[in-house]
């Protein structure tokens, strides 16, 4: 059995490169990915703790992150298509209708 | 043993193809390693015993969410690779901020070694030799204790699908 | 060195039996993919009243071997502006997704690799829906308009319908209690019934997503002929091409498996609990001892000499499995305690079961298959705004009431002491008054809609007379 470290870790690395992804990345739909690493980085430490604290409340809470995942995908996604069947763009700085 | 080389072999991929998902130009390509990122840590779960979650991440994340990404990547056609004016301050600034929360985050997790008797670090799991009957404490444990979040939960879909339904609509009245 | 050599001795000692399924379907599914071809073409050849591939061996058998060693000796194409990495990745990614999800299925009582996941079939459906992402990539990857079509027709087609075989399956999953494969086939043996007679609507809601999630005619949008060459494919050719038509013909069979699995009984013969039916026993015998005289009569008419020693061969392999399963089947019935001591008959009474469920298992994913084959050439093509009504506004209602509906009933069972009977068909019976309304209901918009879209089309046509 190994040390629960190791997962915080890897959930901590996954975590950094997604925050690195939302603040470098200018296509709108990789930061929504990004986000998705993050939830993702979130799964592994709460599964992890629910493995090593033998108690499912872990697992249930990770489940509830999944589907938050997906109503914040499909909102997402959403704007996205109206944005860019408004402007023809799907680049953050370019979303710049407040400077007008 | 076993475990750790399963684990290590998931993580490894894991961490790469994030790696790799943030860095590709092509957004087609970030969205094929973020799959298999996605793919590796759903065997990491199963390397945690949680087979309804390996399941589910499959089912609802690669299965569900990945789809409908990359449906909207080829909608909004960005085929050709975008004018590239990234400033490098930007990428140095984001660098230098996760390199010093990775730093901090680590010495915590060393620190909590040091805490007697509740060191995070020996936590041990019940020993589980057989999967244990995963999914029927899960679903017990969703519908009995849980109910109330597990009903905000399909609220909250419910809203987040009709407020995709209502972005994603032509506008045929607009100007 | 010695440690690591040793390590692996003991884990095939352990999993033989694991390893020897895994192999078993990594080697016959191919084979199998390609004679489903061939019984594809006789069965069009017999609906269009003629014969098919007759040339290669007697009736066309040799027929797939044939077209294989074309596929393989094809040149290998790869367009200059194709993404070449997830050119060469998307028919490996679904080839792979289709065999995956193979290991979870139970063709017989031992005949399956992962035996003791809680999640059973959940996981053939999870990791069979990788299988499309071959599709997409692929489709985008050719750098193709027409690929592009049809790639993202595939997509919509998926996410609309994997929702409705979702459900079907929840409904299959609440009768049966589990998730299991084997424990599901269990539970249809202790109620004495299959589980399509109890809720006969989430069958057939199933039967229509699933073949709408494997793109078969009238549902084969993203590969429309007539309209798109051939879709996602249009680029590929030779070995990746068989590829995407193997992992085509597989996903039949692990669908073809789910659905005989949860509603047709799994590896079951049909009324395992009616005695006078004892003699069904003996079929698989019978059906092989016959197949392997008919390859004996016609062997010596072959026109070429290895057709007449591919016939001997199969003769021989066919005489041989009814030889073993008659034996085993006649010692069973008989009491040879001089027989059943000896040590080979051990080893063939406990394989018997696996193989006895394996034919019947079989015989019922060919009755599936040959339902998707009769649709195929029985009704055309749909529109694609058809299509997306059929699986938006009828579809999804109907399984989703279909779920309430069985969990009414069994409540109904649970609580108020019913038989499982009465309840179940009086739930069906509501659900398909649900499913006329919602039809009714259809209609009436439907025609609406067509008008409209009529009236666009007119709008066009005026534009271009004008």
């Amino acid at each position: 059995m190994m040390p629960i470290g190791h997962y915080l870790f890897l959930s901590l690395a996954l975590l950094l490169i997604g925050a690195v992804g939302v603040i470098t990345r200018r296509n709108v739909i990789i930061v929504l990915m990004s986000i998705e690493l993050i939830l993702n980085a979130v799964n592994i430490n709460l599964v992890a703790f629910s493995r090593y604290y033998g108690d499912v409340a872990g697992q249930v809470f990770a489940l509830f992150i999944i589907a938050d995942a997906a109503a914040e995908a499909a909102v997402g996604l959403g704007i996205i298509i109206a944005f860019f069947r408004n402007r023809e763009t799907v680049l953050a700085d370019e979303m710049d209708l407040l400077k007008w | 043993m076993l475990d750790s080389i399963v684990f290590y072999f998931f993580a490894g991929i894991a961490v790469l193809s994030a790696a790799l998902m943030v860095t590709r130009r092509n957004a087609i390509h970030s969205a094929v390693f973020l799959i298999t990122t996605l793919l590796s840590t759903a065997g990491i779960f199963l390397q945690l015993r949680a087979e309804f979650l390996f399941i589910g991440q499959i089912i609802l994340y690669v299965g569900g969410i990945m789809v409908l990404f990359i449906f909207v990547i080829m909608l909004v056609r960005l085929d050709v690779p975008l004018p590239q004016i990234r400033s490098r301050a930007r990428q140095w600034v984001a660098c230098i901020v996760a390199l010093v929360v990775f730093l901090e985050a680590a010495f915590i997790v060393w620190m909590s070694q040091k805490v007697p008797g509740q060191g995070l670090l020996v936590l041990r799991a019940a020993p589980a030799e057989k999967l244990p009957p995963n999914t029927e404490d899960l679903g017990k444990s969703l519908f009995g204790a849980y109910l109330l979040p597990f009903e905000i939960a399909s609220i909250l879909l419910l809203v987040a699908m009709i407020g995709a339904v209502v972005m994603g609509k032509k506008r045929t009245d607009a100007p | 060195m010695n440690a690591v050599l040793q390590g692996v001795l003991a884990f095939v000692q352990t999993w033989w039996v694991e390893l020897l399924c895994a192999v078993l379907i990594v080697l016959v599914v191919p084979l199998i993919a390609g004679y489903i071809v061939l019984v594809e073409l006789k069965v069009m050849a017999d609906m269009q009243a003629r014969l098919g591939p007759m040339r290669v061996g007697p009736h066309g058998l040799l027929q797939p071997i044939a077209d294989a060693v074309k596929l393989l000796i094809k040149e290998d194409l790869i367009p200059d502006n194709a993404d070449q990495f997830i050119f060469w990745f998307a028919p490996v990614l679904s080839m792979t997704a289709a065999l995956t999800s193979m290991g979870a299925i139970a063709f017989g009582p031992w005949f399956q690799v992962a035996r003791d996941i809680n999640i059973g079939l959940l996981f053939v459906v999870g990791v069979s829906a990788l299988g499309p992402f071959g599709i997409v990539l692929g489709g985008w990857a050719s750098n193709n308009h027409y690929s592009i079509i049809g790639a993202i027709r595939s997509t919509a087609q998926l996410i609309s319908y994997e929702t409705t075989a979702g459900f079907a399956l929840v409904s299959g999953f609440l009768l049966a209690g589990t998730l299991k494969v084997s424990d599901i086939v269990q539970a249809q043996y202790a109620g004495h019934v299959w589980y399509v007679f109890l809720t006969p609507v989430g069958f057939f809601t199933y039967l229509i997503a699933s073949i709408a999630e494997t793109n078969r005619a009238p549902f084969d949008l993203p590969e429309a002929e007539s309209e798109l060459v051939a879709g996602y494919m249009t680029e590929y050719s030779g070995f990746r091409w068989s590829l995407y038509f193997l992992a085509e013909y597989a996903n039949m069979i692990v669908v073809g498996a789910v659905g005989t699995t949860l509603f047709l009984g799994g590896w079951l013969r049909p009324f395992p609990h009616v005695a006078w039916l004892g003699w069904v026993d003996a079929l698989p015998a019978l059906l092989l001892a016959a197949v392997g005289v008919y390859c004996v009569m016609r062997a010596g008419k072959q026109p070429a000499r290895v057709q007449a020693m591919f016939m001997w061969v199969v003769a021989l392999l066919c005489i041989v499995v009814a030889l073993i399963f008659g034996l085993v089947e006649v010692a069973h019935a008989s009491n040879f305690a001089a027989l059943q001591a000896s040590h080979s008959f051990l080893l063939l009474r406990s394989m018997y079961p696996g193989l006895y469920g394996a034919f019947w298992f079989l015989l019922k994913v060919s009755a599936y298959i040959y339902i998707f084959m009769w649709l195929r050439f029985t009704l055309p093509r749909f529109r694609f705004d058809q299509l997306m009504r059929l699986g938006w506004h009828i579809l999804i209602p109907l399984s989703l009431v279909n779920v309430i509906s069985v969990g009414v009933g069994l409540a109904l069972e649970s609580s108020l002491g019913w038989n499982r009977w009465p309840a179940m068909i009086l739930t069906s019976i509501a659900t398909l008054f649900v499913g006329m309304l919602l039809i009714r209901w259809n209609d009436k918009h439907a025609a609406a809609a067509s008008a409209s879209i009529a009236a666009d089309n007119s709008q066009v046509e005026d534009s271009y007379a004008g």
